[in-house]
Order: structure tokens, then sequence, then C-alpha cells
């Protein structure tokens, strides 16, 4: 993070939860996946945290201890998720692809005690060897806005297209 | 121009794409094979609709009157259970003018009303609606002329369900032939059956479906291809290659009609059941307990085969049953010749213990699918075999010669495997109209 511009000076404090502030968080996060800055990214995720990709048309309430998603990362598996993408032998991003994260529609819905769940709308572009993917759908998050810097505690991205035609998610999406 | 365009005789050409020449020890596909829609019309006409093919598990329709729509070799299917729990699979277009009937995914229904003019089924096919006296005659109503269309064959082995467009195909358990024994090894890892977990996952493959089919068979590529997956297997202590690791399973059967599977020791964790450090002490006893009982049932050999090796099947054409750190069920159709749909399942014990459910799940993620560790590395080499067929004109074969010179049975990581695929598919594609 980039302590000499304005965001993340918002960022480097904790306390109250305003929109503002989220949609400031977002798009730090969405500009660190763009940059593929991804073992920065995995560092805005508390300890504990969860990242899901759960199956299309399955509803809200899915879980992945009953249901088969498309990723169901623990920390140590995000980890791991993150380490492994930077490798030359993870031949689906190598030559890596070109991204670009949209991030809009952002919602506070509910801040308990200083933990919001915020919904957004998304839409990710994976540019690659003349071929153009868009994954589209809402990140749902739980961010702990008492933690300096913000952290966050999980992550399900629910996809809106009926099958995955672009086929793989080799991507943070 | 083609091959297949160039000859009078296509099934001459289909013929010429497979060259096998055992005292040289040389096996080697012609690209156009991949790449033609020739090629692929006539796979259409002369596999998918003579094959038996995998249409669904029992347990996706547990109930009476649950229902499920899916593709199957090209057409749109409703696949069922009707109110005496008996299983059916119709043509879903409507036998007025043609509409799907069904267009929900999944249900429970007690009938089928088409909504275009309102004609509507029972769930067991018949025509339902009673329409005023004058506008429908005796065929209607008792004829079976307004019955939804079932498709010709629907067979089942184990709760795996198939259907055959081809009224004559052989029975299924024929067809299945060695393929049987092996279905047992997963059907039988639970006394209370096996069933679907969820809704699978579907998604698209840039390439040509038989690359598929050759790949979900070829540990050949294992170590090259998914080195990092072997990697994250280190790092979280998921690696066992030590102690219960038995390279002597190591085979590859050659199972008929095309059918062939490779077993091997599992270098990775099996909720059936191979313990890995990773799972914590806590599932330890869970998993030493379903150990037990395998061996308990089946005895020592066939029991720790169950609990122990893994296995990769290709049942021909398009049914994939992979017994590994998890397991997937997994059928796949060309859209195009360079474009394929594929919904892959995960098969788990009904009644499993839901620490263990949860593994299982865990474990299916950490390599396959469209988000696992290996699955996507997967899909990049097929699309980019599929993207070197370009210079198919210059540079236009295939080899999967390896373990040819072998004397004695092949090896898993051979590629003896596709070779039974590949001559089962010259055998169908020169067959007779
Ligand atoms: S097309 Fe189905 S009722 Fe007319
Ligand atoms: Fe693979």
């Amino acid at each position: 993070m980039n302590a000499d511009s304005p965001i993340a000076d918002d960022l480097a404090m904790s306390g109250s939860c305003t929109r503002a502030k989220v949609e400031n968080f977002l798009y730090h996060e969405a500009a660190l996946l763009d940059g593929w800055r991804i073992e920065e990214w995995f560092a805005l995720f508390a300890e504990g945290a969860t990242y899901e990709v759960p199956p299309t048309g399955d509803g809200d309430e899915t879980d992945p201890a009953t249901s088969l998603f498309y990723i169901a990362d623990d920390y140590v598996r995000l980890r791991e998720r993150v380490t492994r993408l930077l490798k030359k032998d993870a031949h689906s991003e190598f030559p890596r692809s070109r991204q670009r994260h949209m991030v809009s529609n952002v919602r506070v819905t509910a801040l308990v005690d200083g933990v919001a769940d915020v919904a957004c709308n998304f839409v990710t572009y994976r540019a690659r060897r003349g071929v153009v993917d868009t994954y589209y759908g809402q990140h749902l998050y739980r961010i702990d806005c008492n933690a300096a810097p913000w952290r966050i505690r999980s992550k399900r991205s629910v996809l809106d297209m009926d099958m995955l035609y672009p086929g793989k998610l080799s991507i943070i999406i | 121009m083609s091959i297949v365009a160039a000859l009078p005789d296509s099934s001459g050409a289909y013929a010429g794409m497979i060259r096998e020449d055992r005292e040289r020890h040389l096996f080697r596909v012609a690209r156009q094979a991949f790449t033609d829609e020739a090629v692929l019309e006539a796979e259409r006409r002369q596999i998918f609709d003579r094959c038996w093919l995998y249409i669904g598990h029992g347990s996706e329709i547990a109930g009476n009157c649950d229902f499920l729509t899916r593709s199957v070799g090209g057409r749109e299917l409703i696949f069922n259970r009707d109110r005496g729990g008996a299983v059916h699979a119709f043509l879903n277009t409507c036998p007025h003018r043609g509409a799907t009937v069904v267009r929900e995914s999944k249900g429970n229904a007690l009938s089928f009303r088409c909504f275009y003019h309102g004609w509507s089924f029972n769930v067991n096919g018949r025509f339902a609606s009673r329409f005023e006296e004058g506008n429908y005659g005796k065929d209607h109503y008792d004829g079976g002329c307004a019955d939804l269309v079932q498709v010709p064959r629907l067979e089942s082995y184990r709760d795996f369900w198939f259907i055959n467009f081809d009224r004559n195909a052989v029975p299924l358990p024929d067809y299945l032939a060695q393929a049987k024994e092996f279905i047992d090894l997963v059907a039988d890892q639970a006394e209370a059956g096996m069933e679907i977990i969820g809704s699978g996952q579907q998604y698209i493959i840039k390439a040509n479906w038989k690359l598929l089919a050759e790949n979900s068979v070829d540990a050949f590529h294992g170590l090259p291809t998914h080195s990092t997956y072997f990697d994250y297997l280190q790092n979280v202590g998921s690696l066992r290659m030590g102690k219960g690791f038995d390279a002597s399973a190591n085979r590859m059967t050659d199972l008929g009609n095309g059918h062939a599977v490779i077993e091997y020791g599992s270098p990775w964790g099996r909720p059936i059941a191979r313990w890995v450090p990773a799972w914590g002490e806590e599932t330890r006893d869970v998993v030493q307990r379903l150990r037990q009982g395998l061996i308990r049932r089946f005895g020592e050999v066939r029991g720790l085969r169950m609990a122990e090796t893994s296995r990769n099947m290709i049942i021909f054409p398009n049914l994939v049953i992979n017994d590994i750190m998890a397991i997937t069920v997994r059928t796949f159709y060309p859209e195009a010749a360079d474009r394929m749909a594929v919904s892959a399942w995960a098969l788990g014990p009904c009644g499993e213990d839901a620490a263990l459910r949860k593994l299982r799940l865990f474990n299916f993620l950490e390599f396959l699918g469209p988000g696992g560790f290996a699955t996507p590395d997967d899909q990049e080499a097929l699309e980019n075999c599929q993207r070197g067929y370009r210079n198919m004109r210059e540079a236009g074969w295939n080899d999967i010669s390896k373990g040819m010179p072998r004397a004695g049975a092949p090896r898993n990581d051979d590629e003896e495997q596709m070779r039974c695929f590949w001559r089962e598919w010259r055998r169908r594609m020169t067959a007779a109209a």
C-alpha cells in the first residue's frame, strides 16, 4: 500500500465505517488485483478468513460443507492459492492474463460493533491471447473495521452467470 | 480442404486418421480428428447417437416426482421419477408444436405443463389435458400421439443412469463390460449407497471433447502439469508418499469397448479412507473406522484397494469417473469441434459423517474444478493443444506411443488407455451407417 496516497491514510485508520470509506477500501482491493499484487491483496484478509465462489444459481444460504462450490478456501488455502498463482508453473496464468476489476452499487447491509457486512456488484474482465472473459455477479464481504488497517473476514463472490462460460477461475475475480 | 471432403469414402478417411504400427512402436492420431467440423458431424451420428451416454445419478431425483433437465448427446432431456417411483427420460419438446415443456433445471412436480398453448402431461409422460369435446380426437387421448416422447433406451447400473438413442443398442451391462467392476469399487464404498452432492459444476473448455477424454486418464502429465498442486500438498502436510504408498498398485486395465482405467497409489488423502496429517487428529479415528469397515466387508485386499488406491476411468465416449482425492463424475459434449461443455459432480456416501463430508468437498476443490489447484492447468493444456493444431497442415499428427515397446503389462503412466479409446473411436467411425 502506498502510504502517501490519501486513500491509504483513510484505510490505515480503524473505526467508523461509512460507505465512502468502504468504497475506498474496495477500490484499493480492486487496484491490487488489477496489478496482480496478490500478496498485498492476501494481506487484506484477517487470519482465519474465508474466500468462496459458490455454485451458480444455488441461492444465498448455500454452504461449502454440504454443497460443491467452485472455490471454498480457508485462510491457509487462500495463502496457498496466492503462492501458487505467482509461480511460473501455474500454467493457466502463464503468461499472465490482463485483468480489470469493476466494483459498483456498494451497500453496507449491516454494521454490528464495527464489523460491516458489505454487498457490491462486480464485473471482472480477463484478457489473454485474444480472448476476453467476463465474470459478473455480487461480492459479499464481512469487514472488520476495528482493525487498523481494516481486514476482510470473509469474501464470497456470487456469480450471476448460469454456467462458467470462461471455463477457468484461475484469477481472483 | 479436409481429408474427409477430399475422399468419396469418408469411412476410409477416419480409418486413416489412426496409424498404429506395432513393429515400430508408433501410434499416431491425425490432428484433423480434433479440428474438423465434418468429423464432429460424423461423431454425432456414429458415436453419440449410438453409444450409451450418462444422463445422471439416481440420487439426483431421489424422491417421487423429482425431475431435472439436462442436455445429453445434443438433445434436451427431462430425467425424472414418476408418482410410483419409476425413472423416465423424455425428450424435452412438446408434442404439440415443439416448445421445451420443462424450463427449470430441477424441481418436483405432479405434472408438466407446456406454457405455450397449455398442453399438460402426467409425470409418466401421458397427455393429461382435457380440452372441450370437438378439439381433439381419440388418438390424442388414448393413442399416445400427444404423449411426451421417451428417449429410446434408458438403463442403469448401480444407480448410474444411461440413455441410448439407438433402439438396437446392446444392453447397458454388455456395453459397460469390465467397467462394471470399477463402478462397483465406487458404488460399494458405502452400505447406504452413494449420492451426488449439491448441484455440480458447469463450465466450458475451448478444446475438442476428445482432448478431455484423453486427459482424464492421463497420468503422464501429472507431475509436469500439476507441480504447483504437489507443492501445495507438500506445504500443507497432505502429501503422503511414504508408508501406505504402494507403487505396485500402479496399473492400467483395458475394460473393453473403448473403456479404460488407470490405478495407482495415492499421494494425497482420500475421504474413503486414507488419512493425511493436514486433516487434523480429530478426523483420524473416523477415517480409520471407515477403513476397517471396508476391510471387514470386502477383505484385506479389496478393502485396502478401495481405501488406498486412486482410479481414473473413462467410459467411452464421454463419461469419466475419477476416484481420487474425492470422487468426481464428469461428462462433456462438443458444442463445436473446438469447444465443449463440461458438467462435473462430486459423489459421496449417503449419510456421510458431516465432518467427513465437509472434508470430502474441501479435498475435491484442492485439485478439481475450474477454481481448483489443478484443473485450470488441465484446461490450459487442452486449449494449448487445440491452438497448436492450427499448424496441422504442416505438423499433422499426435503421438500416443508411450509404453508400446514395454514388455508385459502397460503402466498407468503409459498411453495404452488412450490407444484403447482411439481404437474404439476408429471402429465406430468406420462402422456401417
Ligand atoms: S407447443 Fe406446447 S402446447 Fe403448444
Ligand atoms: Fe490433469
